[in-house]
């Protein structure tokens, strides 16, 4: 594939930087003012409980909703003024399975090559890398609907890494997925951080999850940074023994049921089940 | 020198590069339905029931009544085309299911992630609902064809049904499109189709003249895109079949219809990961 230019300004040696990003729906303000600065080829976890501000977090990162204030560059890009160029350099992989069931996995690579402009030499030679990367060489001919849960994952992470992306986003990657599944997905995620170089960035609900994989944490609580650090750092901080799960409650303030609302978790609840 | 220069359009689809991308992308949505309606042509055929229902049951009594003026054609020639654009109706208006189906899958988040033009979204949608609507024409020339009904066998005639199908698929597969956007729930979108599908087949030219409307109803009939189907078809599907408008006029306005509203729906589609 052809290569991408680069940023306007490469003074900036972050794959994201986000400053006072926030968005407000109507009164409710669910993004406050938070600032991200996220270093090339780190993945990175954003966590927090339900509600917190993740998603729209991810949503304003990736171009689907606008920000109501602040600025946020990807991969060099302002994600307000040029959304196009950011498109092009990010992948992303949502939290509900969204790899078409009507369609074999072949087939929704395809559709993902075509709307990535990649040429049509270039599109084969990837898919086929992509399907054997991710071990679904054998099943690219069956229909998604008949994919296991884990499998589904696997091929979506295949179609948001064909055209190389600088930063990857991942909404809940091992949502539902047995542990076999899930240390599969993990597995993956580690190569494609140390040999595609991607940068990642993650939304988990899973400590386990955060503390295996992740560089750097943010925890957002009621829409605001509640504390960034590396994960060891951030249990050392409160004393020996601690875990990522007694960082989660001392910093979300002790009761993880406030927050999140119907929808967040039917969705969570709809994605489980179609995983299980 | 000083003088501004005027503001250079954005770079994307105001080129030619552009305008390839986008049609290449729009190709590649379409294909990715037309895959998946032919996988599973179930709803094909289920769609053709009631076309069939309408001309053998409908159509052959209300022969009988011969109170309705159709010129020099029978009731059933009449009503012929008004049933093809009635089916081409009421399949393209529930298009928009589809649509808050992949939204709740995430599938729009992940398209609109991608650097396709947000209008190839649309555009796809509505060729494959072109395709779609052609199956339809075919399905009636068939019962057509079996009931006897005084078709006009010319292929330049016949190549016209299939485009004036097309474009009237495509404006009401559109305009479906623009529903959902704005109402964004499965329950709420089959209430609203259901409450606009009937009257926009009775205040058309479908089964009865335009004529023998009352006058209010005339007024909404000229601003029903559906007449304009009706009336295309009409023209050329039947022999001796006659149109209030030429056919190029009505295909010229329900295309100005659909880039209307092919343009709100590539406006309001990001609106629906809100």
């Amino acid at each position: 594939m052809h290569p991408l230019p680069g940023p306007p300004q490469a003074a900036d040696a972050n794959a994201i930087s986000a400053s006072e990003l926030t968005r407000r729906f109507g009164d409710f303000t669910a993004v406050d003012h938070i600032d991200l600065r996220i270093a090339y080829g780190q993945i990175f976890g954003l966590l927090g409980p339900n509600g917190a501000g993740k998603s729209t977090t991810v949503k304003m990162l990736t171009t689907l909703i606008e920000p109501t204030a602040g600025t946020a560059l990807v991969a060099g890009f302002d994600v307000m003024k040029s959304p196009a160029e950011v498109r092009r350099r990010i992948g992303y992989v949502p939290q509900m399975l969204s790899a078409d069931g009507g369609l074999t996995g072949r087939e929704n690579l395809t559709l993902s090559a075509q709307l990535y402009g990649m040429r049509r030499a270039d599109r084969n030679t990837r898919i086929v890398e992509a399907l054997s990367f991710m071990g679904l060489s054998d099943a690219a001919g069956k229909l998604v609907k008949t994919y296991s849960g884990g499998m589904i994952r696997r091929l979506e992470l295949a179609q948001a890494m064909l055209h190389r992306p600088v930063v990857l986003f991942l909404d809940e990657p091992t949502i539902g997925l047995d542990p076999v599944a899930r240390y599969a997905v993990w597995e993956r995620l580690r190569v494609l951080q140390h040999d595609f170089k991607m940068t990642i960035l993650m939304t988990t609900h899973d400590m386990d999850e955060a503390d295996a994989l992740c560089d750097v944490l943010a925890l957002l609580h009621r829409g605001k940074v509640a504390v960034t650090g590396k994960p060891a750092d951030l249990k050392a901080a409160l004393g020996d023994g601690a875990t990522l799960d007694d960082v989660f409650v001392q910093y979300s303030g002790s009761s993880i049921q406030e927050g999140g609302n119907y929808r967040d978790i039917r969705r969570t609840r709809t994605t489980a089940s179609r995983l299980g | 020198m000083t003088s501004a220069a005027p503001a250079l359009p954005p770079a994307a689809s105001a080129d030619i590069f552009g305008l390839l991308a986008l049609a290449r992308e729009t190709a590649a949505i379409s294909q990715v339905e037309l895959k998946k309606l032919f996988r599973d042509p179930t709803e094909l055929f289920s769609r053709a029931v009631q076309p069939l229902l309408w001309l053998v049951v409908f159509g052959q009594v209300f022969s009988k009544v011969r109170g309705i003026p159709t010129g020099n054609v029978s009731y059933l020639a009449f009503m012929t085309p008004g049933i093809l654009a009635q089916s081409v109706l009421f399949t393209a208006i529930f298009y928009g299911i589809a649509v808050i189906w992949e939204r709740d899958l995430g599938i729009i988040h992940k398209l609109l992630v991608s650097p396709a033009h947000r209008s190839s979204l649309v555009l796809g949608k509505a060729a494959s609902a072109g395709v779609r609507g052609a199956v339809q024409a075919f399905f009636i020339y068939l019962i057509a064809l079996v009931m006897h009904v005084q078709i006009y066998w010319n292929p330049v005639a016949i190549a016209g049904v299939f485009l004036g199908v097309a474009m009237g698929s495509a404006v009401f597969s559109t305009f479906s499109l623009v529903i959902a956007c704005i109402v964004k729930t499965r329950e709420r979108f089959m209430g609203i189709g259901q409450v606009l599908s009937m009257p926009l087949f009775f205040a058309s030219s479908a089964i009865y003249p335009i004529a023998m409307m009352p006058r209010w109803l005339q007024a909404v009939a000229v601003a029903n895109p559906l007449t304009y189907l009706v009336d295309a078809l009409r023209g050329i599907m039947i022999q001796g079949g006659q149109s209030l408008h030429p056919f190029y006029v009505d295909l010229g306005v329900m295309a100005v219809i659909f880039v209307i509203l092919a343009t709100i729906a590539s406006k309001l589609y990001p609106t629906l990961v809100r």
